[in-house]
């Protein structure tokens, strides 16, 4: 599956309450989510992002609570994958049962800057920046995620197994 | 070659006679939790499952914690998809208002979570109950209705960072200091991934409730959990109320670390952490002239009888400084009644406080206390993030209560021995 889109890049530890502020907990489809992703951090992001842009960013990116929220907001905003440094491992989790495609590859962001092109083949890990022409591999998921990648999140993984334990 | 406390609970969780950090495997769990915010997205979810029925009522408790008494329609809305969940399905441990408490407080209260556990909460500081030799950790929603499904649940074994304190502490600290203080020596991302184990003569000595603060603020340094050791507080804090047997497992004398970090105690002041990261923990006395706003003393971190206490020593025969929003809450309906019985509450309402129910509100922002643009907080809460109280513009300094109230009295950060 290839991704591509526009680069916003921000910097380390952008925590769950600047990508969805608490006062939104309330709501629960991704689409009214989606209208205050990022508001903490950026409140032009949620009205200017388009389909398939990528966000880039550095250290810990979703720490703090464990709204699953967050993810959902981002991948309402029509966010195509995340690239971090590094993810807060709850995120992860969110991020890996949801489907929300998100890579750990510290040379492409910092080789990206907001306004660049990336084209991500997230199958292979690779991470094409279009606009220096630079291409990097993400670090590869461990087999047992994949698994649930493939089968398209954690709720169509778990069903499957449960149906099988039950023929 | 040995194994840590986590690496212990999590083998025998899942069947195994051992597991090495960076396995991945599938454990059972003793207790999955969920409140108003986290439960109705988690029940959406689960309804997606194709089964009709948790895998133990007993053992799937749900609070009604963060957006309640309702604060607006939407709150009440998500509280009956809550409500109705957990009458449908009969569990004996749903928590409404009147009965409820600040889920972290309430649950070891309760007797609900005993040693050894493996306890999965749709709330990050679900690694609060670390505090009682369990491993437990905060995840999502969509994981936490597969738990609720199954009983089951995927981990990636952590790696365990063992902290040793030495030391006898000096007067007003507590373990709000010092994990204030750890964070700020690791950094909010310093244990990402990994498990804490405190250790060592200083939290021997210290109380549950000191435990609970410690335990509770493992995520702000980025881990997946936090655990003491078992020993006779532990033991007589958990037999006056568990609610099923319990298990104690130990690290082995030869347990392999990732790394081991000492830390002297004894030379650590009162600290605050500045805005916008736990990480930014300094001495109250380095704080320099801050004025505040508002003080709030209570939430899972230190919403407890012995953090009122302590917040009621300063303020008893003191009032609140005039420009001062003191907002004091109880952990519990429990805490609530004996903070009543001891006199703490009439302290807190001859010096000027309010006196609230049970809730989570304004820690995050919620309700109850939020900030408009510019203005400062201290608070015993556990997060400071840009905007986590309210405006994005406001700011929040984190500290333990005998410091909060201090600075309530004082009208800006300072030590309890400076007012």
């Amino acid at each position: 599956m290839a991704i591509r889109g526009r680069v916003w890049k921000y910097g380390d530890h952008v925590d769950t309450d600047a990508i969805i502020p608490a006062r939104y907990l309330s709501l629960v489809t991704p689409a009214e989510l989606a209208r205050h992703c990022l508001e903490g951090l950026d409140p032009a992001f949620a009205s200017t992002v388009r389909p398939g842009d990528i966000l880039v960013v550095g250290d810990n990116f979703g720490c703090g609570s464990s709204r699953e929220h967050a993810p959902v907001a981002i991948q309402g905003a029509g966010v195509g994958a995340v690239v971090a440094r590094s993810f807060a491992r709850i995120f992860y989790r969110n991020a890996i049962n949801i489907g929300l495609p998100i890579l750990e590859c510290p040379a492409a962001v910092d080789d990206a800057e907001t306004g660049h092109e990336l084209e991500i083949n997230l199958a292979a890990g690779r991470i094409h920046n279009r606009t220096t022409g630079r291409t990097h591999r993400a670090e590869p998921y461990p087999p047992f995620m994949l698994e649930i990648i493939q089968a398209g999140g954690l709720i169509p993984y778990t069903r499957q197994r449960i149906e099988n334990r039950q023929t | 070659m040995g194994h840590t406390l986590a690496e212990q609970i999590l083998a025998a969780h899942a069947g195994l006679e051992e597991v090495h950090p960076g396995q991945f495997v599938e454990v059972a769990v003793d207790l999955v939790l969920s409140n108003d915010i986290t439960a109705p997205l988690a029940i959406r979810e689960f309804e997606k499952l194709g089964t009709t029925r948790v895998f133990d009522p007993a053992r799937v408790v749900i609070v009604a914690d963060h957006f309640t008494p309702n604060k607006d329609i939407p709150a009440a809305e998500q509280c009956r998809v809550m409500r109705e969940f957990a009458r449908r399905h009969g569990l004996p441990y749903y928590f409404d208002v009147g009965c409820m408490g600040i889920e972290h407080v309430l649950l070891p209260e309760q007797g609900l979570v005993g040693p050894g556990d493996v306890v999965v909460g749709a709330d990050s500081h679900t690694c609060t109950y670390g505090a009682l030799g369990a491993f437990a950790t905060g995840m999502g929603s969509t994981d936490i209705a597969v738990a609720m499904a199954t009983g089951r649940i995927w981990m990636r074994v952590p790696e365990t960072i063992r902290i040793i304190y030495h030391g006898a502490l000096q007067p007003w600290v507590g373990g709000k200091d010092l994990i204030l203080h750890t964070i700020g020596q690791i950094g909010v991302d310093g244990a990402r991934y990994q498990a804490l184990e405190f250790s060592g003569s200083t939290v021997d000595a210290l109380d549950m409730a000191g435990r609970f603060t410690m335990a509770n603020m493992a995520i702000e340094a980025g881990a997946k959990a936090g655990l003491f050791a078992v020993d006779g507080v532990t033991r007589a804090y958990v037999d006056a109320r568990a609610r099923r047997p319990y298990r104690v497992y130990r690290a082995d004398a030869d347990a392999v670390y990732d790394r081991v970090i000492e830390i002297d105690a004894g030379r650590i002041e009162p600290q605050v952490a500045f805005p916008h990261l736990p990480e930014n923990a300094r001495p109250v006395r380095q704080a320099g002239d801050v004025p505040i706003d508002q003080a709030v003393i209570g939430s899972c971190t230190n919403g407890r009888l012995e953090d009122l206490r302590l917040a009621a020593g300063v303020l008893r025969g003191r009032r609140v400084h005039p420009h001062v929003r003191c907002i004091v809450i109880p952990g519990s309906q429990q805490v609530y009644l004996e903070a009543l019985r001891e006199g703490l509450v009439e302290t807190f309402i001859a010096a000027g406080a309010a006196v609230s129910t049970p809730t989570c509100g304004p820690c995050l922002g919620g309700h109850m206390g939020v900030l408009a643009a510019g203005e400062r907080a201290v608070s015993t809460t556990n997060r400071n993030f840009r905007g986590r109280m309210g405006h994005p513009e406001s700011m929040v300094y984190l500290a333990g209560p005998a410091v909060a109230a201090a600075s309530a009295v004082a009208g800006r950060l300072a030590h309890p021995e400076d007012i």
